[in-house]
């Protein structure tokens, strides 16, 4: 009983301090975390599972990567102080094949007798998706995606509730926890600068901000992907006041010299080889924009109507989010051609 | 008990239980919504995207068929948004189906095609995909043509369920396609539930249907026809008659009509076969030889066990199935009685399988070197035959015909269905155990759609445990069982295909419970009006016991057949 009360004790204590700092899942999805272990807490079960997740599999997104290089310690603390909090639970470090390859060692080491396991993931950028990383964990390959609800939270590897937080979330869940979170997040910089990496800074901070302290603020015309090399928004040099979305990427283009065309189609190859082709629209629509992208010519009125069935009726995010950066790169980089 | 809650479609009120889907409560109701990828026999796919509804306060479309009801949920069916989003996701779907809708299985009634009326579709908006995919041969059964899958899934998941798992998908270039599986210790047992599954025809039965008049008239030679008993209560549906009509007379009637002089039914053969089963079972339980026996009249079932499972070949009973025994019977016998040369005459049996078209082939199936069944048309393919030579089996006049040779027992009829062997040979293994006709005819425990069923007869002082199940997933869990207990059964009768043969893979489409539960129920009642109810009381089997199965070379060589450990046979097409 006693134990219990303690247990529950430093359940509240956690998850009153993640909610005080306000920490959003950096998978990319910015949920609360404080909320998803609020509702992982108040499921009632025998067994339950913990994932830190680094399937990591857009392109331009290094953060994961450069934890698992530089601080693959703060993560393990993260899981343990998550293993601690929920009763009979156990844990996956689920990573993407070359992380699995580099740095499985270095992590069973820091692991020791934690109940964690390091998991080679099977697929691509889909593994990723909650619902899948589920399946591949429980061998169902190909994995594709499961309906929600139910929740991964209330239903996941096992059909027992399953807490999966990005590895970047759980670093900070280890800061946080002992006082030192600092209010910043992980950006990856790319594209066309000399200061590519992977910097700390402030979550707040706009990303002409960053750019600038980071010294990748380009002096010719560019734009940026903001968010992932494939799903992220297109933004120009004049709209860099915002912050930052999804996971934190930041890629640079100079804009005279990228071919709006060439860029799509890396995008949407990027999709069609990522996807998993269990959906009409995402399967079949995603092939007839690549055939446009290829001609270089847009139907607008196929195109929207691919764009609408993508949007509405996709069974997962991954095809949801196949119009966005589509939408935008066509309006501010094609906007002075004939399409 | 679930939770009862109200949810409103359409401005009207439903109740509903948590746990339901939007889909499942539309369709309580008769309330219209597309689907293409959803069959009541297999889990939600989810992948079609065409059953889509909007729900207040949520954003977008929602697809009904995975998207649970919550209390007080408004639902809309109807929608511009979701006529738009249904048209374009039609559209795509087209755009991966190569049509050849003369040589379809859904020729009389395509799902597609209704929609595409429905929603204005353009069905040739996009350049077809998937011209020039391979055709996938699964040996002399099945044929999957992939240019006109729609990668619903519905396939994968049914060969799954089935317990056999040989569909799976498999990335070539960009896309995932259903693949046979090119692993070793993989491979096709022709059952067809494939086949039966799929909402666009992508596969068919070898032959299907360019053959099926390939033996209507053959100069110099004799054409007859059999069919088997589970045909006279699905042909009709072919027709648009109500599910579970019997139409056993109108059958001959149409077939005598394509100028067929001779015809047969598979039951008196049924009956012949139950004998053997009998007499093998009561041998077995006598003479510590291998028990349980298996049932080995299916022969996607055989085909598992050669492949799968050879160990267990010496329990498979050696009796031939039903058509093979009744070719043999046409001739030998019957070849005799009408002194025709056995070579000259052709027998094309109807049946319920697509399995049987690679049964026929078997070379431990042939008769003194020639095939005993020379072709088979499945229902679909007989009906597509009649419909071609403009005959209506609906308002044909029924030939009752009264030749002995299409007068079966009762149980004889009830092999149609999952538990007619096995009831028809315990009826006749009572007989021959005591001497005494089976006081309780109706063996109520093995009967009915359910795929595993379970037990006791008690046969002259012997308890006889029994087991009768349908698809190979529930063969599987029986097998489980004789490996911790190895007594556990005596008997056992397996159909590959959910319900038995009447929801075989050669049967009409659609399948689904309540098309089983009638073809089934048509074939009982249909027994119960018989006055022979066991084989043993058939006129003609006790004349051809006498006459001409009195010589054991005869019996064995028309009645028994020899099984064989098989390799893989079918591999994915390149």
């Amino acid at each position: 009983m006693q134990k219990n009360t303690r247990l529950a004790t430093r359940q509240e204590n956690i998850i009153a301090k993640l909610k005080q700092a306000d920490l959003r899942g950096r998978g990319g999805a910015n949920f609360p975390t404080h909320s998803k272990w609020q509702m992982f807490a108040d499921v009632d079960a025998d067994k339950k599972y913990i994932v830190a997740n680094g399937s990591e599999g857009e392109p331009n997104v290094l953060k994961d990567g450069y934890i698992l290089k530089n601080h693959p310690e703060v993560l393990v603390e993260g899981l343990k102080i998550a293993l601690e909090t929920f009763k009979s639970s156990e844990a996956f470090i689920f990573l993407r094949r070359d992380y699995f390859k580099k740095y499985k060692k270095k992590l069973e080491k820091l692991i020791g007798d934690l109940p964690i396991t390091v998991f080679r993931e099977h697929g691509g950028y889909l593994s990723g998706e909650e619902t899948v990383l589920c399946e591949e964990i429980e061998k169902n390959l190909p994995a594709r995606p499961r309906t929600k609800p139910p929740y991964p939270g209330q239903v996941g590897i096992n059909g027992l509730p399953t807490l999966i937080n990005n590895i970047e979330t759980f670093y900070y869940v280890a800061k946080i926890s002992k006082n030192e979170y600092k209010k910043t997040r992980l950006y990856s910089i790319t594209g066309k600068t000399f200061y590519k990496g992977v910097f700390e800074l402030p979550v707040a901070w706009s990303i002409k901000k960053i750019l600038t302290a980071t010294k990748a603020l380009p002096e010719f015309d560019y734009f940026v992907q903001v968010g992932g090399g494939a799903s992220g928004d297109i933004l120009l040099a004049s709209e860099t006041t915002q912050q930052v979305s999804g996971s934190g990427a930041i890629i640079i283009y100079d804009k005279e010299q990228t071919d709006p065309w060439v860029l799509m189609r890396t995008w949407i190859d990027f999709f069609m080889n990522e996807n998993c082709d269990k959906c009409t629209p995402c399967r079949e629509g995603s092939y007839r924009i690549l055939e446009m992208v290829r001609d270089r010519q847009f139907d607008k009125k196929v195109l929207d109507d691919l764009f609408f069935v993508l949007e509405n009726t996709s069974y997962c995010a991954l095809g949801k989010s196949i119009p966005l950066p589509f939408k935008s790169a066509i309006k501010k980089l094609l906007a002075h051609t004939r399409n | 008990m679930p939770k009862k809650i109200s949810i409103f479609i359409n401005n009207k009120k439903y109740s509903a239980e948590i746990g339901q889907s939007v889909l499942d409560i539309a369709k309580q109701n008769n309330i219209d919504i597309t689907t293409l990828c959803h069959h009541p026999d297999i889990k939600v796919q989810g992948s079609c995207r065409l059953c889509l509804v909007e729900i207040k306060g949520k954003k977008g479309l929602h697809t009904s068929c995975n998207t649970q009801v919550e209390d007080g949920m408004k639902i809309l069916t109807d929608s511009k948004n979701i006529s738009r989003a249904k048209q374009i996701n039609l559209e795509l779907i087209f755009s991966e189906h190569c049509e050849e809708c003369g040589d379809c299985i859904y020729s009389q009634d395509c799902t597609i095609k209704e929609f595409a009326k429905k929603y204005d579709v353009k069905i040739t908006k996009y350049e077809d995909r998937k011209k020039g995919y391979p055709v996938h041969k699964f040996g002399p059964a099945l044929e999957f043509d992939t240019s006109k899958c729609i990668d619903c899934g519905l396939c994968v998941d049914v060969c799954k369920k089935e317990g056999v798992d040989f569909l799976e998908y498999k990335k070539k270039g960009k896309f995932y396609e259903v693949c046979p599986s090119s692993k070793k210790d993989k491979d096709c047992i022709y059952c067809g539930q494939c086949l039966t599954h799929c909402p666009v025809g992508a596969f068919e039965g070898v032959g299907e249907f360019e053959d099926v008049d390939k033996y209507i008239d053959v100069k110099g030679k004799t054409v007859v026809f059999q069919f088997a008993p589970s045909i006279r209560s699905s042909i009709g549906e072919e027709f648009g008659m109500p599910v579970g009509t019997v139409v056993t007379g109108k059958l001959i009637a149409a077939i005598k009509a394509l100028g067929i002089e001779h015809v047969f039914d598979v039951c008196v053969g049924a009956d012949m076969t139950t004998m053997e089963e009998a007499t093998e079972l009561i041998e077995r339980l006598e003479d510590d030889k291998p028990l349980p026996m298996f049932t080995s009249c299916c022969p996607a079932w055989v085909k598992y066990l050669e492949f799968y499972r050879p160990d267990l070949i010496p329990n498979l009973t050696t009796v031939r199935s039903p058509q093979v025994i009744m070719g043999g019977i046409i001739k030998t016998y019957w070849a005799k009685q009408m002194n025709i040369k056995p070579k000259d005459i052709i027998v094309v049996g109807i049946m319920p399988c697509v399995a049987k078209k690679y049964e026929i082939e078997r070379k431990q199936n042939y008769l003194n070197g020639m095939k005993a069944v020379d072709q088979i048309l499945t229902t679909r393919e007989l009906a597509h035959l009649l419909r071609k030579k403009k005959i209506d089996l609906a308002s044909i006049k029924p030939d009752n015909a009264k030749s002995p040779l299409l007068k079966p027992s009762g149980a004889g009829v009830i092999y149609g269905s999952s538990g007619g062997v096995m009831e028809s040979a315990l009826r006749a293994a009572y007989k021959k155990m005591t001497g005494k006709r089976m006081p309780k005819l109706n063996l109520k425990e093995v009967r009915g759609i359910q795929g595993f069923k379970k037990a006791k007869i008690k046969i002259a002082g012997k308890t006889l445990k029994v087991g009768v199940v349908n698809g190979i997933a529930n063969a599987k869990k029986l097998l489980k069982e004789l490996e911790k207990d190895p007594k556990a059964y005596d008997y056992v009768e397996v159909m590959a295909c959910f319900g038995g043969c009447i929801g075989g893979g050669g049967q009409p489409v659609p399948i689904n419970d309540e098309i089983r539960q009638k073809r089934s129920a048509a074939l009982y009642n249909l027994d119960t009006k018989k006055v022979a109810r066991s084989a043993d009381e058939n006129p003609i089997i006790k004349k051809m016991y006498k006459d001409f199965f009195n010589d054991d070379k005869n019996r064995h060589s028309v009645c028994h057949t020899s099984f064989r450990k098989k390799k893989k046979e079918v591999f994915p097409k390149k």
